[in-house]
């Protein structure tokens, strides 16, 4: 990474730490819905941005893992949040084991179609199996039964909500820098070139002797267990989970994330996730036809900034460091 | 016995519907190579659309009569096809796919809305149009004729669909196109008008689906969505781009889901989605599907 780019990192991520001191309980709690959502993004962006495929069941990982923690906690009677995150990860890394071999050996459409199928069956289970889960009225996972830190923070009391939001932002946030920097090295590393040559040719890489569906699979399964951690994080965040997670057009909101920060750039899809969020929120909050516009900013997109927000900006400033160059030769 | 034949009805009505939506999702895949995210949006748009005129003009009308409005609320569909084709799904054919899903996925968001934003949020019935046909008695069991009828329209819809593609002029350009696009114009075939009218023909079928299916449902906020899956397990199972695939596949589809409804309606969808990756994995291309 240049030393601008190493900058500009260490500035983000002052904003963020100081970010609760100057705004409020809400503003940190949408931040924070932003955060988790970036995780997904991130481990939806291994298989779209670097692998070439594109996933329209990603809300099946999202779901297992809010799941998980929702019934870990109903039926285990578990609150320790590290221990919703061993076993959501566990989950959301079988089931991403287990989908990945039926999905990988396809590619391009019918990969999409077949992740979008697959990720049904978990949404008609959650939906039709009420009496585990709740069906539609979902399972309550409130912040007063969570314990961090393996029972050192709970959170009693009359103004436990504004200590849960602020403790939980530093506790999200952490997770999401240990996320993000593990990423950037996945994809900086030998694995991570592989995935990207079977992404820009797949015959060549086949030559070379890489093991196509190998790789894909293993892609598969890191990108599903980052989407899981980001369900597991959200739920105790919403309070709630309802089948509404696993179905499909929430995968769909997880491929906007990455196609509006833009999916060929790392940053990209945290930066889209964030800011689809605070779309979604105000939008709802303006007007009951949020749908409209989500729709039609989508539409915008992709037909003109198709390489995203971030893409065009780094595509921009490019352009502007080249005519100055051009102007001192 | 007779529940034997009432269940074999049913499914073979939830076929008929199955079929047209599929058809079209196929038909826009085949020639055009976009598998088009908001089609299931096309079909609940016939549903509004027949639901609310045979409501405005169910009293002044009688009921023989309205039965014009199946096929008015389709092509009302159609029309709306014909104008999105070249605005919106022109300037992706040279775009990579997951460019092409997102705009329709798009698509998909703003026709829901827009729907909310014409009817509302309460469902619309046109029952009157079963109730006015009334019920016929197969063994000592009621059934509604209109479901039978619709089960006729179904049959003459495939029928007709496989005749234009397969035994008129058009339907050769139309195959021609689909099979090598770039060679078909090289030979002066205008692509675009073939483009827009299979848009349109494939917007149409989904239409009539949601026409037929209202008057036995009703319409409601989110039929569009649901559809959408279980016609993609349609074309997955029977391949898609393929006529032929998407009826056998429409009906396989909706005898498995008759069957598990009977005796077990907790894995109704769940063993759908199940049985299409089950076909994907052995035969990758479905049933009938062509050869990538």
């Amino acid at each position: 990474m240049s030393r601008r780019g190493l900058g500009g990192v260490a500035a983000v991520l002052a904003l963020l730490l100081v970010f609760p001191f100057f705004a409020g309980t809400y503003q940190t709690q949408l931040l924070m819905y932003g955060l988790t959502l970036a995780i997904a993004a991130l481990g939806f962006n291994l298989l779209l941005g670097y692998t070439g495929l594109l996933s329209f069941g990603h809300s099946a990982f999202l779901g297992t893992g809010a799941y998980t923690v929702a019934l870990m906690m109903r039926y285990l009677g578990v609150s320790s949040l590290e221990l919703f995150i061993l076993g959501g990860v566990v989950c959301s890394a079988a089931l991403a084991a287990l989908l990945g071999v039926v999905c990988v050996r396809h590619t391009r459409i019918f990969f999409a179609i077949l992740t979008l199928a697959l990720s049904q069956v978990l949404w008609t289970l959650a939906y039709k199996f009420f009496w585990i889960t709740g069906g539609t009225d979902g399972l309550r996972v409130p912040f007063s039964q969570l314990t961090l830190l393996g029972g050192l923070v709970s959170f009693p009391g009359a103004d436990a909500f504004a200590k849960f939001i602020t403790y939980y932002y530093y506790y999200v946030l952490v997770v999401f820098c240990a996320c993000t920097a593990l990423m950037w090295l996945i994809v900086h590393s030998p694995f991570g070139k592989t995935l990207q040559a079977i992404r820009d040719n797949e015959t060549r890489a086949r030559f070379l002797g890489v093991r196509i569906w190998r790789y894909r699979w293993l892609a598969f399964v890191v990108s599903g267990i980052f989407t899981g951690l980001a369900g597991i994080l959200w739920v105790p965040l919403n309070g709630l989970v309802t089948p509404d997670v696993l179905y499909w057009p929430q995968s769909g909101k997880i491929v906007f994330f990455a196609v509006l920060g833009g999916f060929r750039n790392f940053a990209g899809p945290i930066v889209g996730a964030v800011i689809f969020n605070y779309l979604e929120v105000y939008a709802v909050a303006v007007t009951q036809y949020w749908q409209i516009t989500l729709g039609l900013v989508l539409i915008a997109l992709v037909t003109f900034l198709p390489a995203g927000i971030v893409g065009s900006a780094v595509r921009l400033g490019g352009r502007l460091k080249k005519k100055g160059s051009e102007q001192f030769p | 016995m007779e529940i034997v034949a009432l269940q074999v009805l049913n499914s073979l009505f939830y076929a008929a519907v199955l079929f047209l939506i599929a058809a079209g999702l196929s038909l826009i895949f085949g020639v055009m190579g976009i598998v088009n995210m908001a089609h299931g949006m096309f079909y609940a748009l016939g549903a509004y659309v027949t639901a609310w005129s045979v409501g405005v003009a169910g009293s002044a009308l009688p009921p023989a009569a309205l039965f014009i409005f199946l096929l008015l609320g389709a092509m009302a569909v159609a029309l709306v096809g014909l104008v999105i084709e070249p605005t919106l799904i022109r300037p992706f054919y040279r775009r990579p796919e997951e460019y092409q899903l997102l705009v329709t996925f798009g698509l998909l968001l703003v026709l829901e809305d827009v729907i909310r934003l014409i009817w509302g949020g309460t469902p619309i019935t046109a029952s009157g149009l079963v109730d006015s046909l009334g019920l016929v008695r197969i063994g000592g069991l009621p059934y509604p004729i209109y479901n039978m009828l619709m089960i006729g329209v179904g049959v003459i819809a495939a029928a007709a669909i496989w005749a234009f593609v397969y035994r008129t002029k058009f339907g050769v350009l139309l195959r021609a196109t689909a099979q090598d696009r770039r060679m078909a114009a090289a030979l002066g075939i205008d692509i675009g008008r073939i483009y827009i009218l299979a848009f349109g023909l494939g917007c149409f079928m989904a239409g009539l689906a949601g026409a037929i299916v209202v008057p036995t449902q009703a319409a409601v906020l989110g039929m569009g969505v649901e559809v959408l899956v279980i016609s993609f397990v349609v074309v997955v199972i029977g391949g898609l781009g393929s006529l032929e695939g998407a009826l056998v596949g429409a009906l396989i589809v909706s005898a498995l889901r008759t069957i598990t409804i009977q005796f077990w309606e907790e894995i109704e969808l769940a063993a759908l989605y199940l049985i299409a990756a089950i076909v994907l994995l052995i035969r990758p291309t479905g049933l009938f599907g062509r050869k990538a």
